[in-house]
C-alpha cells in the first residue's frame, strides 16, 4: 500500500506541526494499552512524514475516535482527527478502485442505458483515490 | 530660501563600499537650495560634527541635510551639532542611505543613484522645513505608583528613597500582594513574609511614601511630568486613625460565612476583617456585603466591643485628586481561572487544589496553621500528583485556548518547590512532577530543580496528565503518560496540584484605557521597545513594574521594579521637561468640526471647542478641532484621518512629504 503523507495532512485538517510534545493525548487515551503506537507518537509519525509506517498499524483500528484526545490537546493538534485520515487512506488505498473507467462500458445497454443501479457505479469508485 | 549643506558619510565602509559618496555629493550639489556639499568618513565622529560647524560658519547655512545611517541612529547626534552651531535643530533632515540603501542593495551603480535620490528627497523637504522650538513644561515631583505588591513596593521604595514623594494605590485592604500569601521562595527557600513584611513595613514607615490602601484609580487626565489623578478611596467603614487593631472585632463578628481572598477561600472570614496578621495598615474594613448591619440593619456588635471607638458605619467612598510627574503600573497577576479544565476534575474535587492554593496550606499562617492537609477531610497526603503547564503554552483549536499561549515562567520552579515541601513535611510520601519541559533559566534555579529530583526524590516524568477522576473514596485516580517509557500511568493519588497559567490581574485592562498605555493580546501591558525600553509604557511618562508587563518571578520583579523606579528618578529629577515640536495642529479655516480625529487620536490630544474664525476675511463662529501639544506625540493618524486636509503634523506637513516623493520620482 501506499499512502500520500501530505494528503494525510491535508485530509486531517489540521497542522501537527503545532503539537509541542506534552503527551497529554496519550495521558488521556483509554485504548492505550491496545496500541502499538500512541497517539503522540501517531502524530510525531505523520508530521515526519513517516504516515506509511501506519497504515498496517494495529492503532488504527484499537483507536475508539472517543476524541479525548481532540478534547484535552492544549495545542489544537486534534490527535483522533490524524488517526482518522490515516484510517481512510488505508481503506482507500490509491490504485485499488474496484472498477476502472474503461470498465463501465459493460454495464452499459445497447442504448446507452445503464443496466445496474447507477450508485453501484458511483459506489465503485468513491472510496479509492486516483 | 534656506542655504543647505549636504554631508555624506562613509560608514567607513558600511555606505562607502556599496555608494559610490563622491558621485552623491557631486550630483546633491544641483539639487535646489544646496550651496556646499561633501563627504566625511564618519559623520558622527567629532571631525564630522567639526566639518558641518565649519561649513555653516563658512557658507552661512540654514538647513543641513546628512546622508548617513537611520536618523532613529543619530537624528540627535546632529541635530545637537546643528544646534551647537546656531542652525535651527528641526532644519536638519537625515536621508537614510545605509539601512535603507547601501545594507540592502549589491549593484554600486544602482545604489548610488538611489542614494542620490534619497538626498534630493531629504533637501526637498528641508527647504519646506520651518525653525521650530521644542516646548518646556514643569514636572510635578511626585510619582504614583498603582498596585501594592512586591513590585510597588520596591518601586516606590526606590522612588522615595531618591527623596521624592511617592503615593502607593492598592484595591485591596492590604499592601503585599500575591508575595504575602507565598510560603517559601525559589531559589533558596526562605520565608516570604521574613523578607517581604519589612519592606511592607519600611514603605507604611517611610515619610515620602503615602499608601492608599483599599483604593482605586478613578480617572487621569494630563500628560507626562503633570498628570492629574482622582483616587477613590473606598469607606473602610473603620476609623484608620482610631484604630488600634486589636482584633476584637473580627472575633466578634456573627457572620462568618464569607471565604476568605486571602486564604484563596480555604478559610472562612468574618465580614470585618483584616486579611491577614502582617497586614498594612492593620486596620480591619467591613466586606459590607456580609456585614449583618448593612444588609439587615441589625448587628452593630463591632461598634459596641469595638475598645477605641473606630468602628464608623456611616464613612462613606471619598475621592481625592492629586497631581504626578510620573506614574507607575504594578497591578500584578493572577492564576487563570481552572472552572473549564473538566478532566482535571478541579470543581469537583476540593483534593484538587491549584498552586495558590497549595501555598496557604503550606503557610504556618494559612488556614491549617501549616500542616499540609487534605481539603476534604483533613487527613495527611501520602501521594501528590503535580501537573505544570495548567493552561499555559496554549494553541487555538478544538478543546485547546481554555488557557493562555504563553510560558507562565513561574511554575516550574515553585512546583519543584512545593514538591521539595512535600516530602520534607511527610518523608514516606510521593510527589509526582508532570512536565512537558522544565525550564529553569536564573541564578541557582537548575541547581534547584535538580536537587528536587536528586536530593529530595521527586519523581520527574516527561507527560502529561490526561484525566483526574474522583473516585468518591477520598482517592483521585490520575491517568497520564510517561513519554520516556511510553507507557501510561494510572497513580492513586491524595492530592493533585494544577500550576495554573498567570494572567494579568483583571483591574489592568481599565487601568490602560485610563493611562492610555498599549496592551498586548494577553492584556499584559506593552513595553516601549522589547529590549531597550524595558520599564517604559509608549506612553510618556507611564512606567511597567512587574508582571503587569508579563509573567516573573519575585527576582525579577525586584529587578524591574527598581529599573523603573530608576526612570522615575531620571524625570522626576528634571524641573522642566523638553517635548516634541512635531505635533499635530489644526487648520482651523478648513476644519469641518467632524469630530474624525478626536476619535482616532490614542493621547486623547484632541478636543473641539466652538470659536469665532476668520476666513477670507469673513468672522464666523465653528466648532473646530484643537490640539493639545504637551499630550500630542506626532503619530499622525488625525492628519490622514482628517477628511478635509485641515490636520498637519510640524515638521511632517503634507507638502514636505508630497515634496518628497516627487523629489524621488522625479
Amino acid at each position: 500500500m501506499r499512502v500520500d503523507n501530505d494528503d494525510i495532512l491535508r485530509s486531517s485538517g489540521t497542522d501537527v506541526r503545532k503539537c509541542m510534545k506534552c503527551g497529554k493525548c496519550s495521558g488521556a487515551c483509554p485504548s492505550f494499552d491496545e496500541m502499538d503506537f500512541p497517539p503522540h507518537i501517531f502524530v510525531s509519525m505523520v508530521e515526519r512524514g513517516d504516515a506509511a509506517a501506519l497504515l498496517s498499524s494495529k492503532s488504527l483500528w484499537t483507536c475508539m475516535s472517543c476524541f479525548a484526545c481532540v478534547e484535552r490537546c492544549p495545542r489544537g493538534v486534534e490527535p483522533a482527527n490524524v488517526i482518522e485520515a490515516v484510517r481512510a487512506s488505508a481503506m482507500s488505498p490509491q490504485g485499488a478502485n474496484r472498477m476502472r473507467p474503461e470498465d463501465v462500458p459493460v454495464f452499459l445497454g445497447a442504448a446507452g442505458e445503464c443496466l445496474v443501479p447507477q450508485q453501484l457505479l458511483a459506489s465503485a469508485f468513491r472510496k479509492y483515490s486516483r | 530660501m534656506t542655504k543647505i549643506g549636504v554631508f555624506v558619510c562613509w560608514c567607513g565602509s558600511n555606505i562607502a563600499a556599496t555608494v559610490d559618496v563622491d558621485a552623491v555629493s557631486e550630483a546633491i550639489k544641483a539639487a535646489p537650495g544646496v550651496v556646499f556639499a561633501t563627504n566625511y568618513q564618519y559623520m558622527c565622529s567629532e571631525g564630522g560634527q567639526a566639518a558641518i560647524r565649519s561649513a555653516v560658519a563658512e557658507h552661512g547655512l540654514t538647513g543641513v541635510v546628512v546622508c548617513s545611517c537611520s536618523p532613529r541612529m543619530h537624528e540627535a547626534t546632529f541635530r545637537k551639532a546643528a544646534a551647537g552651531a546656531g542652525v535651527n535643530p528641526y532644519m536638519v533632515e537625515i536621508a537614510n542611505i545605509r539601512e535603507q540603501c547601501s545594507w540592502i542593495h549589491k549593484d554600486k551603480a544602482e545604489a548610488t543613484a538611489k542614494a542620490i535620490a534619497l538626498a534630493r528627497a531629504a533637501v526637498a523637504k528641508l527647504n519646506l522645513d520651518r525653525p521650530l522650538t521644542a516646548p518646556e513644561t514643569p514636572v510635578t515631583k511626585r510619582a504614583l505608583v498603582i498596585g501594592g505588591g512586591i513590585a510597588g513596593i520596591q518601586t516606590a521604595l526606590d522612588v522615595a528613597d531618591a527623596g521624592y514623594e511617592v503615593d502607593v494605590v492598592e484595591k485591596s485592604p492590604t499592601i503585599g500582594g500575591k508575595m504575602a500569601m507565598l510560603d517559601k521562595t525559589f531559589p533558596t527557600l526562605d520565608c516570604a513574609a521574613c523578607i517581604l513584611t519589612p519592606k511592607m513595613v519600611d514603605a507604611a514607615a517611610h515619610e515620602k511614601i503615602t499608601l492608599y490602601t483599599y483604593s482605586e484609580v478613578e480617572k487621569v487626565s494630563g500628560f507626562v511630568g503633570n498628570f492629574t489623578v482622582d483616587i477613590k478611596k473606598r469607606a473602610r467603614s473603620v476609623s484608620v486613625d482610631r484604630c488600634t487593631g486589636c482584633g476584637v472585632c473580627s472575633e466578634k463578628c456573627p457572620s462568618k460565612r464569607a471565604k476568605s481572598e486571602f486564604d484563596q477561600g480555604l478559610r472562612e472570614r468574618s465580614a470585618i476583617y483584616i486579611p491577614f496578621a502582617q497586614a498594612i495598615p492593620n486596620v480591619p474594613v467591613i466586606d459590607r456585603d456580609t456585614c449583618l448591619k448593612f444588609q439587615t440593619g441589625k448587628c452593630g456588635l463591632c461598634e459596641k466591643v469595638c475598645p477605641s471607638h473606630a468602628v464608623d458605619y456611616s464613612q462613606e467612598d471619598e475621592v481625592i485628586t492629586k497631581q504626578y510627574g510620573a506614574i507607575v503600573a504594578a497591578t500584578g497577576f493572577k492564576p487563570i481561572g481552572l472552572e473549564r479544565f473538566d478532566e482535571y476534575a478541579y470543581s469537583r474535587s476540593p483534593d484538587v487544589v491549584t498552586s495558590l492554593e497549595f501555598e496557604r496550606l503550606c503557610n504556618a499562617a494559612g488556614p491549617t496553621k501549616g500542616h499540609l492537609v487534605r481539603p476534604s477531610d483533613g487527613k495527611e497526603p501520602k501521594t501528590v500528583v503535580f501537573v505544570q503547564c495548567v493552561g499555559s503554552r496554549e494553541a487555538s483549536g478544538i478543546g485547546a485556548m481554555k488557557g493562555k499561549p504563553y510560558c507562565s515562567k513561574i511554575c516550574c520552579m515553585y512546583t519543584a518547590k512545593h514538591a521539595m515541601l512535600l516530602r520534607e513535611k511527610y518523608p514516606d510520601s510521593e510527589a509526582y512532577v508532570f512536565y512537558i519541559d522544565v525550564r529553569t533559566p536564573g541564578k541557582n534555579f537548575d541547581e534547584f530543580y535538580r536537587r528536587a529530583a536528586e536530593e529530595y526524590g521527586v519523581h520527574y516524568i516527561k507527560g502529561m496528565v490526561g484525566k483526574v477522576c474522583d473516585e468518591g473514596n477520598g482517592r483521585l485516580t490520575v491517568r497520564a503518560s510517561d513519554l520516556i517509557e511510553n507507557r501510561q500511568l494510572l497513580i492513586d493519588a491524595d492530592m493533585v496540584v494544577l500550576a495554573a497559567a498567570v494572567e494579568p490581574d483583571p483591574s489592568a485592562r481599565a487601568l490602560a484605557t485610563l493611562l492610555t498605555a498599549s496592551m498586548d493580546t494577553n492584556d499584559f501591558f506593552t513595553e516601549a521597545h522589547p529590549k531597550l525600553r524595558p520599564v517604559e509604557s509608549p506612553t510618556a511618562g507611564v512606567f511597567l513594574s512587574g508582571m503587569c508587563q508579563g509573567p516573573k518571578d519575585i527576582p525579577d520583579t525586584v529587578a524591574q521594579a527598581g529599573a523603573a523606579a530608576a526612570k522615575v528618578i531620571g524625570l522626576l529629577s528634571k524641573d522642566r521637561l523638553v517635548g516634541n515640536p512635531c505635533v499635530a495642529s489644526c487648520d482651523e479655516t478648513l476644519c469641518n468640526g467632524c469630530s474624525a480625529c478626536e476619535r482616532v487620536c490614542p493621547y486623547g490630544a484632541i478636543s473641539y471647542e466652538t470659536k469665532t474664525v476668520v476666513d477670507r476675511g469673513a468672522k464666523d463662529e465653528r466648532r473646530v478641532a484643537s490640539v493639545n501639544e504637551a499630550l500630542c506625540q506626532g503619530c499622525g493618524a488625525c492628519t490622514v484621518t482628517c477628511p478635509s486636509g485641515a490636520m498637519d503634523l510640524r515638521g511632517f506637513t503634507g507638502r514636505q512629504i508630497m515634496a518628497e516623493v516627487d523629489a524621488i520620482c522625479r
